[in-house]
């Protein structure tokens, strides 16, 4: 049973200038103990679809549709159906969900030291005198690994570098012990060294208390280390889902391939010529038609030559299951039966 | 059946192979530094008195050939950044030669002339930022972005910067129609590119590109990493490239310089240094990389601890505190920058004995044609 069920999400900004569709039908499920992790580039709505579930997206955006199904006590409450000011919300935000940002630096208070802030995050979930939350922020910072958590509690958060005001985060998010901890690019902002140290961290946490990740990121490498099941989204639709090994050795959409080829790795010979995706990322304004990678992809079908007349620059696809649990929004693989199309094994 | 439709005109089309190096090379050496430091002072209090010392370039030394690439790579405050602002005396350094050869094949000395004599030099060592939203003018048209370089440097006539703007846009496969746009309505690796269009102008031997892609996505990174090869191959560019990333360091550059806290710790050519990496950190730095490949998972022990504080480094080795292979001799006896094969340059006193784990250049991985 999933702990969280997202169903059809759509999040829109309405503008006078337009509609940004930020997020247009994002599909997935998280489970207890298993990493969840959403890439894409700029604008592809992953980190829309994190605050939707939280229901801290900022005016105007809203959500317009779809279901965010999270389990308590045997049914699923619909967070999507919440007043995202109430007292509902707010027991779930921090509480059942934890968050962890990017930026460590903006996210805490300049003026109250973090022990303050932590306190303060526990306090609200947990009916604690001021003696006992210390207690348990001292104990949540000997978790996350900050030596020496009783004197760091009174530091501020600008006293503190990089990788311990993450760890300072991640302590304060996993206050109320939540089910679910949403990382939104949690190590984008830290050094390669610092980076693998919260990973290694991250996993440390979910052995030890079977919580569910949802990991956000835009670094291919951090997800091939981390997630159990991937989902690639670009600007706003989830194109490829399926499990961490399929989406890195058997990945199915022309983007989630193309993504893989053009990244320049430690692995790979040096000084030779990356393949790469033409074009840049549309603007969300001038959104294509169709499949919404269609001017970029290489393996585009024209009206003329699609079977049945279905051609990405017109029509939307739709997610296709094509084996179990790996799902690709592309109609190259419309056909059923057909899993790999000719047109895809002569570009490999 | 499918067809594959044109791709629109943004696209790189194709180039030939980055020419090997030898043939890249003219055996000159364009840079020189020797010894550079430049420490920054901490006043404390109202009289503003010294207290001590940030030591951010402490002891550098390096060479860079004409038509090579030579990457600084490191952590956050590892001092590569204050390296090349030297170099380009954004910032006067402390002490140190940074030895320049001129276009007329004179040597000359950037950390100590005078600034009317830096000004014509300016022209031959150009810039090339990382932010590519911050580091244009948003009030100025393309043709002011790139032409302002010209007209600073005596080219009067609107109508030639125009024709060497267009000629320089075409360069970095920018359509010239659009010079008289503004900044805002370019994607990130479009303002890159007028960033490097603007770095070019005027002819430079040896391009400083600090952080050039990793502002982008990824799959605009691709394009630009591309477009800075083939500059360097039609042109005869030399690159001192700064970056973090070690895939990007990996895939631009012929001889790659690791730095931490201040210093060089090791320096070697591109192939040795990722598969035989001598210095204890270089080690634990790829190792550190996530890899692209779930099968590769949980190969790697994360470093303990946090880069050292360059105003109160460790005493010896910097690295020693975090390092698993540190012995008595690292934590009292600071190491010497030594030579330890041809080309292969370490900082550590365990150079010569330590057999560290190193990243295979894999053909299997190799990205696929596309």
């Amino acid at each position: 049973m999933a702990l969280l069920s997202v169903r059809d999400l759509r999040t829109y900004f309405v503008a006078d200038e337009g509609t940004t569709r930020a997020v247009d039908g994002a599909t997935f499920d998280l489970y207890a103990g298993k990493t969840l992790g959403i890439v894409g580039e700029t604008g592809c709505g992953k980190s829309v679809t994190a605050r939707s579930i939280l229901r801290i997206v900022e005016r105007p955006g809203r959500i317009v549709s779809g279901e965010i199904l999270l389990q308590r006590d045997g049914g699923y409450i619909d967070l999507a159906k919440l007043d995202p000011d109430g007292r509902e919300i707010r027991r779930v935000r921090g509480g059942e969900i934890g968050l962890v940002f990017q930026e460590p630096m903006t996210s805490f208070s300049p003026v109250h030291t973090v022990g303050d802030q932590v306190i303060e995050a526990i306090q609200l979930h947990r009916r604690l005198d001021k003696a006992r939350a210390r207690a348990r922020a001292i104990e949540l910072f000997r978790m996350v690994g900050i030596s020496r958590p009783e004197g760091r509690l009174d530091e501020y958060s600008w006293q503190l570098s990089g990788g311990l005001r993450q760890r300072a985060m991640i302590a304060m998010a996993l206050a109320a012990e939540p089910r679910l901890l949403i990382a939104d690019e949690p190590t984008t902002a830290l050094d390669v060294t610092t980076q693998a140290q919260i990973l290694e961290l991250l996993r440390d946490l979910q052995r030890k208390t079977h919580m569910a990740i949802m990991l956000i990121t835009h670094d291919l490498g951090v997800i091939a280390e981390m997630a159990d099941d991937v989902v690639v989204m670009y600007l706003g639709r989830v194109v490829e889902h399926g499990p961490v090994d399929q989406i890195f050795h058997a990945p199915k959409h022309p983007y989630t391939q193309a993504l893989l080829r053009s990244i320049p790795g430690i692995q790979h010979e040096a000084r030779v010529k990356l393949p790469t995706i033409s074009g840049s990322i549309p603007h969300p304004f001038a959104r294509p038609a169709g499949c919404p990678f269609h001017p970029r992809c290489a393996l585009v079908m024209a009206c003329a030559a699609a079977p049945d007349g279905v051609c990405c620059d017109h029509h939307e696809p739709e997610l296709i299951t094509v084996e179990e649990g790996h799902s690709v929004s592309c109609h190259l693989y419309r056909k059923k039966g057909a899993a790999v199309p000719l047109a895809l094994e002569s570009a490999r | 059946m499918s067809t594959i439709v044109t791709p629109p005109p943004t696209a790189v089309p194709p180039q030939p192979p980055a020419a090997p190096l030898r043939e890249r090379l003219t055996g000159q050496i364009l840079l020189d530094v020797k010894d550079l430091k430049k420490y920054f002072v901490i006043h404390r209090g109202f009289l503003r008195r010294t207290t001590g010392y940030v030591r951010a370039v402490d002891d550098v030394s390096f060479q860079i050939q004409e038509g090579e690439t030579l990457a600084l790579v490191g952590e956050t405050g590892c001092g590569k950044t204050t390296t090349s602002r030297c170099i380009l005396r954004a910032i006067d350094p402390t002490s140190g030669q940074i030895l320049f050869r001129t276009e007329s094949g004179k040597t000359v000395d950037v950390a100590t002339i005078s600034k009317r004599e830096l000004r014509p030099l300016r022209r031959q060592m150009q810039m090339i930022f990382q932010d590519p939203y911050s580091s244009l003018n948003p009030r100025m048209t393309v043709l002011d972005i790139i032409g302002e370089p010209l007209l600073v440097n005596g080219v009067k006539s609107r109508r030639e910067r125009i024709d060497r703007v267009e000629e320089l846009m075409r360069l970095v496969r920018l359509r010239p129609e659009y010079m008289r746009r503004f900044p805002h309505a370019f994607s990130g690796g479009q303002r890159q590119r007028i960033g490097i269009a603007r770095a070019l102008a005027l002819h430079p031997k040896l391009v400083v590109a600090d952080e050039p892609v990793s502002a982008l996505d990824v799959s605009v990174q691709a394009q630009t990493l591309n477009l800075l090869l083939e500059l360097q191959n039609t042109l005869g560019l030399t690159y001192l490239f700064v970056a973090h990333n070690l895939g990007v360091v990996k895939h631009i550059s012929d001889r790659v310089a690791v730095m931490y806290v201040g210093q060089i710790a090791e320096l070697a050519e591109r192939e040795a240094l990722f598969r035989s990496p001598k210095h204890p950190y270089t080690a634990a730095l790829l190792a550190s990389v996530p890899k692209p490949d779930p099968r590769l998972r949980g190969q790697r022990k994360p470093l303990p601890g946090e880069v050292a504080n360059p105003a109160a480094p460790p005493t010896g080795c910097y690295f020693h505190p975090r390092c698993a292979f540190a012995v008595e001799r690292c934590k009292v006896e600071r190491p010497a920058w030594e030579q330890i094969s041809p080309g292969h340059w370490v900082r550590c006193h365990r150079a010569r004995e330590l057999t560290l784990p190193g990243i295979e250049t894999s053909s299997t991985v190799a990205p696929a044609a596309n």
